[in-house]
């Protein structure tokens, strides 16, 4: 099954953690990313830019709107992903489980859509 | 044909012969399995512009022999290896049967995960390349290559051999290899969209390897019951979606579309084993689906043979996705109800836990009870929860039809 890890983070508590901490999550970050490469479960994964820089786009009658900020206003935003294939849901859920992000906020889970059917 | 995909073919009969013949002579499975890759990239690139040589197989021994040396060169704590390889007269072109046999076992080692032994066996007895599994797995050919180069070091450290273990051991390890064929035939099937070619290519490759394995253990009725359920199972594949992708039932799916030729064989194949070999659950659910495939209209489903044909699965192969066939069948014979009571024996199952297929069956039980208000509910939970697109839109179209 296939697993995109969405990584949550509040900017503004991000940058009151101690130096330490913030290179503890990096480096722990790195750390799962390697072995997830070395295991052949790693698919990708990006880091994402501040929020701030997020243009949201909507069309309505064919007419867009392009606004400055994230579509869902809130305290924690969306800063990564990660994206990875592995054998069992609790394979899935250890990999989230030790995701440095989540000590501090939170990191979401979510199965992906296949093209694939069984038999009715 | 068109030239490449003979040339393809030939590669593909080729590859575990060329690999057999390197481990033999050299052992050194993982290091073999690279060389013979590469060899196998340099005929796909060679023969369509110079033409195929006159003893093909024996050019690829050559050039994968001449990679190995490469190889085993380069890893310099190796050198007396190296030395031992060119001194040795290269192997006689002799395919032997077992080869095949012995690299699809060690392929499906069981140290290895479900994974990792299917991309294995597809690259070292299949002839596959990385990027050719890699593009049928939907995965970066980077993920695909790792998991393969991993799963050799894991059998590696394990003592995988390249040699048949005893025969009390080989039916075991034979499971093993049956079941990854089985998961590489169901991942090309069930797959209704997305890089069509590659898909069928599965599909293609479960067929013939296993047909290699009938070859070589012809007395084995489960081996015949496999390939038999690949072949009735396949006949269906033009009719199970529509032209919106939304996956059609069997019930609905329109007959004329299926293969007749492949219901022609996989019956044959599976009437044989029934009469000569021991009863395994390969050669039952081959012949629920060699029912189905007899059965000119829905409407004339010899459902009792199912319901019995199930009951004997079940009991030899427990498992929750056998209960729910057995539940539809059951409520076929003796009603809706007696489906959604055996239905309900699967609530809390925590092996069902994440899917959907409870709630989608017990959609369809309860709209044959005429429980409309409740079929739909269940319809769209059940659409809701599921992973697949394709099972997805036929959930909601069944939802619609009822709301």
């Amino acid at each position: 099954m296939k697993y995109m890890l969405l990584i949550y983070q509040n900017p503004a508590n991000w940058q009151e953690l101690p130096d330490g901490e913030r290179d503890a999550i990096m480096s722990d970050a790195g750390a799962i990313v390697e072995e997830l490469t070395a295991s052949g479960e790693l698919i990708g994964g990006e880091g994402l830019a501040d929020s701030s820089l997020a243009k949201t786009v909507r069309v309505r009658d064919g007419v867009p709107a392009v606004t400055d900020g994230p579509f869902v206003e809130a305290k924690e935003h969306l800063a990564g992903y990660c994206l990875f294939e592995c054998e069992t849901p609790e394979r899935a859920i250890e990999i989230a489980v030790r995701w440095p992000d989540a000590r501090h906020w939170a990191v979401e889970l979510r199965p992906l859509m296949t093209a694939s059917g069984e038999d009715m | 044909m068109r030239t490449e995909a003979r040339h393809e073919d030939l590669l593909r009969a080729l590859a575990p012969q060329v690999l057999g013949a390197l481990v033999h002579r050299y052992g050194h499975f993982d290091a073999c399995e690279d060389a013979v890759q590469e060899a196998l990239l340099a005929a796909a690139t060679q023969w369509p512009r110079e033409g195929v040589p006159d003893h093909p197989r024996a050019w690829l021994v050559t050039v994968a022999r001449r990679r190995l040396t490469d190889e085993l060169r380069a890893g310099r704590a190796r050198r007396r290896r190296e030395d031992a390889v060119a001194a040795e007269p290269p192997p006689a072109p002799v395919a032997d049967a077992d080869d095949t046999l012995a690299l699809l076992v060690l392929c499906c080692h069981p140290a290895l995960s479900p994974a990792s032994q299917i991309a294995l066996t597809l690259r070292a007895v299949g002839g596959l390349t990385t990027g050719e599994i890699a593009r049928a797995f939907l995965v970066p050919e980077a993920t695909m290559g790792q998991r393969i180069s991993r799963a050799k070091q894991t059998i590696k450290a394990a003592g995988g051999t390249f040699a048949l273990p005893p025969e009390r051991e080989l039916a075991d390890r034979l499971r093993v290899v049956l079941h990854v064929l089985y998961l590489i035939f169901n991942e090309g099937y069930s797959a209704t969209a997305g890089p069509d070619l590659q898909r069928a290519d599965l599909v293609r490759e479960a067929i013939r390897l296993t047909r290699s394995v009938l070859a070589l253990r012809p007395d084995d009725g489960e081996v015949a019951g496999l390939l038999a359920l690949m072949l009735l199972t396949d006949a269906r594949r033009a009719a199970r979606t529509g032209a919106d992708g939304a996956l059609v039932p069997l019930a609905e799916q329109d007959r004329a579309l299926w293969r007749r030729e492949e219901i022609a064989e996989g019956a044959a194949l599976v009437t044989d084993a029934l009469a000569r070999a021991r009863v395994g659950p390969y050669q039952v659910q081959a012949a629920i689906a060699a029912v189905h495939a007899e059965a000119p209209r829905a409407e004339d489903t010899d459902w009792p043979q199912v319901l019995a044909l199930y009951e004997l699965l079940e009991g030899m192969a427990p498992n929750p996705v056998v209960t729910l066939n057995h539940a539809v069948a059951l409520a076929m014979v003796r009603g809706p109800q007696a489906g959604l009571d055996l239905l309900a024996t699967l609530d809390g199952d925590a092996r069902l836990r994440d899917t959907h297929r409870v709630e989608a069956v017990r959609a369809h039980l309860l709209e044959l009870a005429g429980e409309r208000q409740a079929a739909l509910a269940a319809y769209r939970s059940a659409a809701r929860r599921t992973t697949s697109l394709p099972e997805k839109r036929h959930l909601e179209a069944r939802a619609a039809r009822l709301g």
